[in-house]
């Protein structure tokens, strides 16, 4: 397992909201919920619209479970697993992500 | 063929075309051949809505023929042809233009025509009648040049009448013979009540009136004279004196008929010659005339059913009424009058409220045999089902009128009633039927209606056709549940109403008072559009941003492959050649897809997120402005080119729509509303089928509301007519906000006009009566929203902050590799999969 690289400073987070970062050649999409104190990171790619779009999505919570919702068709994302919450056999891969000061890091 | 019998129909009015729904769907259809003689000059139309066409419904509107139905089954029509002879004896009909036929069963449904009493002068010039739109035309006509109308009877039709005549801004007076209005349906006390309501609505009404003479007026074209010496000059006088029913055709061929008129049937529907069958408002049962559609479409569907099966038979029919006029609620039900034997009455008036309830009930205070309601109606559903169905009555049965009391009791759930118990008289809708329908899946009113055709009538049911929907939902365990989502336990129009309240400017500030948990993708984007719509700061201010839909936080449509399409705002589809030049460099520049919406203005797509501010620099400096095409927002105001240029055009349709299309640009609303504005009635900017249309007239602007294209198209309603700008402006602000203030999410103004109870008359009273006191509130948030409007690319191009976000990677200037172009008809478009794996290998990307 490889080390842990700094993508970039927690003030470019945005709050409740997502962006997207290059590690290592993969588009990982990372999410920020200040109220709960946490920091995600799953795939960018959208395995339904087959775009890497998921950074754009709507986040939230199903049910107290964090989620992100697909822009292109909604489909819904556990945060922390990655499952898909419409199809079983779909789910995104999760990456460990860590604020150590003020950069945010991500482990690929 | 020849095997096979004729069934001739004669009338093609709303029984007689009820009749032939039913029978071609019947078993019998394939052994006739069917021929149908129709004395007027269209089929079969809403005869029942019939006063809808001075509110600009038009006879296609009114039509009860689907388009191809006599072609597609195979009906022989004779159209503008009156049957004119039966002879039975060679079983033939001869029409009046010579077609003879020759049959082996009649179905008569000649229906009536309105009782003209013989006064001296009523063949005179403008004595008019109401019943077919040929008589509306000529009321139109003669109103052109009138000042006064009067209508001779009080009764439900003259009532309806009279409401025309004032909606034609003439002067109007109700003319009746006997001491109270709707003297058949109404007591008293009720009567009394129902003139006030009457005068109210700026109608004059005359009781106790006999007219005795019509000669040349004074003042006006006529002058009425009464019995009791008094005089009444007026321009029209409109006879509503009753009906008659028209059985000349079977009298003449020998037919027993009633001594007052009517063509005698038995409990088959069969007059006195078992192979001749009468139905609708020329059949005479038990000496009974039934001058309402619901009976005529029940013997419709007993003839259709004698000729198959024979297992129906008629049994007599519910003459409960409810008047259709804007703003006064009356009903009758059963006997109003209390004739039955040792009948109890209960009865309530509030002056001050002009309401007067009654119940009729039966001796021993089990049953209700009647009831006549006045100024609140909103209980005749369910007393109509204590009725019908012969439901025992609460102990006291006046807290069934009783305010206060009557709110906890008069909701007789819709689980007390059987199966069997009707809800829509009209289409014999029963309430099994409607459970079933439910069970398949159709589980909201609208569906319910197109399925079941209840409520599609005179709409008196369809506050009971909503409580049976809640009630089984509730049953199958489908929660009615009307929260937005998980996270807020109220409905759109309840945390509207908290913003407006508590003055609430953020998701997070709502989310601690009244929500829960995170949010999600349903509350956010309410909530920001919300918020945007009552406050309407920058969408993309720190606060709001994390509500936007994917759209709104770009600003931009997002496009399969994850880049955008950018489409500034075209007001009104008018664009100068130098504005074609700018866009023209701007596609080029930038390698974009281009093509002309369907809402007249210029799309470019491909555009990747990070270009998106450079291309929109370009925009506003060229002078364009963001078109919205990502929010839920106004769109476009399709214009025609109108007046200017057309030789047809009476407006200036382009500038109005420009106009319309600056004033309401940025205003955040449920869903996207759409205009559209023709410069005259050939409607080439199709503005009926828009949220807002306007139409150009000789006097003014006609402003139809509430239409629609998309999936389920639906014609605008007409709102008013021949308006002065500033009028049709103040009434465009105060639907808009109303709507913003009162739909669901992601509801159209269409499906919100079709959910609206009380419908288009409602709305008319919220927005021009004031009906709720709020249009002055609705202006100043408009006044608000249009003066606080920005251009939110323009705001976002100069805010460094803002322009954060519109990178592919926070950690990278790269771009995504996945949006791969390939070239189509001289413009990029995405590579598809293959032609995407294809590239990568030739090591394109
Ligand atoms: C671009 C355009 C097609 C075109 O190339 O002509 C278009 C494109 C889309 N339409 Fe449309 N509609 C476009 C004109 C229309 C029209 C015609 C019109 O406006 O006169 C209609 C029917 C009229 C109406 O809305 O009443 C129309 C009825 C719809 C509907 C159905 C709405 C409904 O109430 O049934 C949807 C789906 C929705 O909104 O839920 C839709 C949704 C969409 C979406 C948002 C679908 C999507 O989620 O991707 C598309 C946005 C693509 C984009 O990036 O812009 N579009 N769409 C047109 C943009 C017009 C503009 O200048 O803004
Ligand atoms: C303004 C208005 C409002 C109304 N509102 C209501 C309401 O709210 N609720 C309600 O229940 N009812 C209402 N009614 C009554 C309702 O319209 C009638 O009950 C219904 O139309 C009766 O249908 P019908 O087919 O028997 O007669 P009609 O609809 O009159 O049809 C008879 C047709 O037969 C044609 N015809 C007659 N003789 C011949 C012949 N010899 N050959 C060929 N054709 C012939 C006539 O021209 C006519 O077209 C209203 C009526 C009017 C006028
Ligand atoms: S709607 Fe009338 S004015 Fe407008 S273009 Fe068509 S014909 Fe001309
Ligand atoms: S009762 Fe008339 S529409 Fe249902």
């Amino acid at each position: 397992m490889s080390n842990w690289t700094k993508i970039c400073s927690t003030d470019d987070l945005q709050p409740n909201s997502g962006i997207c970062a290059l590690v290592d050649g993969k588009q990982v999409a990372i999410f920020y919920m200040p109220k709960l104190g946490e920091v995600y990171a799953v795939d960018n790619w959208d395995p339904f619209g087959k775009a890497n779009v998921l950074s754009r999505g709507l986040i939230g919570d199903i049910g107290g479970a964090p989620m992100v919702a697909s822009p292109l068709y909604k489909q819904h994302f556990d945060l922390k697993s990655g499952q898909c919450l419409e199809d079983e056999e779909v789910k995104l891969n999760t990456y460990e992500i860590q604020i150590n000061n003020n950069s945010v890091e991500i482990r690929v | 063929m020849n095997n096979k019998q004729t069934l001739v129909v004669i009338g093609n009015g709303m029984v007689g075309h009820t009749f032939l729904e039913s029978f071609v769907k019947s078993e019998a259809r394939d052994q006739f051949n069917i021929v149908t003689f129709c004395e007027e000059p269209r089929v079969a139309y809403d005869r029942v809505q019939l006063s809808a066409f001075f509110s600009g419904k038009t006879a296609e509107d009114l039509s009860m023929a689907d388009e191809g139905f006599f072609e597609n089954n195979d009906i022989q029509l004779h159209l503008g042809d009156r049957a004119a002879t039966i002879d039975r004896e060679n079983k033939t009909v001869t029409s009046e233009k010579g077609v003879t036929i020759s049959y082996d069963k009649i179905v008569l449904a000649t229906g009536s025509y309105p009782f003209v009493p013989p006064v001296p002068g009523h063949e005179r010039d403008n004595c008019l009648v109401y019943r077919t739109i040929e008589d509306l035309e000529k009321i139109k006509a003669s109103a052109k040049d009138a000042k006064v109308g009067a209508v001779v009877g009080g009764g439900l039709l003259g009532l309806e009448a009279a409401k025309a005549l004032k909606d034609l801004n003439l002067e109007t007076h109700v003319v009746e013979f006997a001491p109270r209005l709707m003297a058949v349906q109404l007591d008293d006390g009720g009567g009394a009540m129902l003139r006030r309501k009457i005068e109210d609505l700026g109608v004059s009404v005359h009781l106790n009136k006999n007219t005795s003479n019509i000669s040349d007026g004074d003042d006006r074209f006529h002058k009425m004279s009464f019995a009791d010496g008094e005089e009444l000059e007026t321009d029209i006088v409109l006879f509503s004196a009753g009906i008659r029913p028209r059985d000349d055709i079977a009298r003449d061929c020998g037919l027993e008929t009633g001594p007052r008129g009517g063509i005698t049937i038995n409990n088959n529907c069969q007059t006195s010659d078992p192979d001749i069958y009468a139905i609708g408002e020329c059949a005479l049962w038990e000496g009974r005339i039934y001058g309402l559609v619901a009976p005529g479409f029940q013997m419709a569907r007993i003839v259709a059913d004698q000729l198959s099966k024979g297992e129906m038979s008629f049994t007599g029919a519910d003459m409960s009424t409810k008047l259709k006029l804007m703003g006064v609620d009356v009903a009758s039900i059963g006997d109003a009058q209390a004739q039955t034997e040792g009948a109890l009455v209960y009865a309530y008036q509030d002056d001050a409220e002009e309401i007067y309830k009654r119940l009729v009930v039966s001796p021993d205070k089990k049953k209700l045999l009647g009831a006549v309601l006045v100024g609140d109606a909103a209980g005749y559903a369910t007393l109509l089902q204590y009725k019908l169905n012969e439901i025992d009555l609460p102990e006291h049965p006046d807290s069934l009128i009783l305010p206060g009391r009557s709110d906890e009791s008069v909701g007789l759930g819709p689980d007390a009633l059987p199966a069997s118990a009707q809800i829509c008289s009209c289409y014999d809708v029963t309430k099994g039927q409607i459970c079933t329908a439910i069970e398949d899946g159709n589980t909201t009113v609208a569906a319910l209606k197109d399925c079941t055709g209840a409520s599609t009538g005179c709409g008196g049911c369809s506050a009971l056709l909503k409580s049976v929907l809640d009630c089984e939902l509730t049953k199958l365990g489908i929660e009615v549940n009307t929260d937005i989502c998980p996270h807020f336990p109220y409905t759109r129009q309840d945390i509207y109403n908290l913003v407006i309240v508590e003055q609430i400017k953020s998701f997070d500030e709502l989310l601690d008072k009244h929500g829960s948990g995170s949010g999600c993708e349903i509350c956010k984007p309410a909530v920001g559009s919300i918020l945007a719509s009552y406050w309407n700061d920058h969408i993309l201010e720190q606060s709001h941003l994390s509500l936007q839909d994917t759209n709104d936080t770009f600003l931009a449509n997002m496009q399969k492959d994850g880049t955008y399409s950018v489409v500034p705002r075209i007001a009104g589809g008018e664009l100068t050649p130098d504005d074609l030049i700018s866009l023209g460099q701007v596609g080029n520049k930038y390698n974009l897809y281009t093509k002309i919406t369907g809402g007249q203005r210029v799309d470019f797509f491909g555009a990747r997120m990070e270009e998106l501010p450079l291309i929109w620099k370009d925009l506003v400096d060229a002078g364009f402005e963001s078109g919205h095409a990502y929010g839920k927002s106004l769109r476009t105001v399709k214009s025609c080119v109108g007046s200017t240029w057309c030789r047809f055009g009476v407006d200036d349709s382009v500038g109005l729509a420009i106009e319309l299309e600056n004033r309401y640009k940025g205003l955040r609303a449920p869903h996207k509303i759409k205009f559209g504005v023709s410069g005259c009635t050939r409607e080439c900017a199709e503005a009926q089928g828009k949220d807002i249309g306007v139409i150009a007239t000789e006097n003014g602007w006609n402003l139809y509301v509430c239409g629609n294209g998309g999936m389920k198209p639906r014609h605008a309603d007409l709102f008013a007519t021949d308006l002065d700008k500033e009028t049709l402006i103040r009434y465009i602000d105060q639907i808009l906000i109303f709507y913003v203030r009162t739909a669901e999410r992601l509801q159209r103004t269409s499906v919100w006009m079709e959910n609206m109870e009380g419908g288009l008359d409602y709305l008319k009273s919220v927005i021009m009566d004031d009906r709720l006191g709020i249009c002055a509130q609705l202006e100043e948030q408009m006044t608000h929203v249009v003066d606080t409007y920005q251009c939110e690319w323009k705001t976002t191009i100069e805010d460094e902050n803002k322009l954060k976000r519109f990178r592919h990677f926070v950690n990278s200037d790269d771009a995504d590799t996945n949006v791969v172009f390939v070239q189509e008809r001289g413009q990029i478009r995405p590579a598809r999969e293959e032609e995407r794996t294809l590239a990568a290998a030739s090591g394109e990307i």
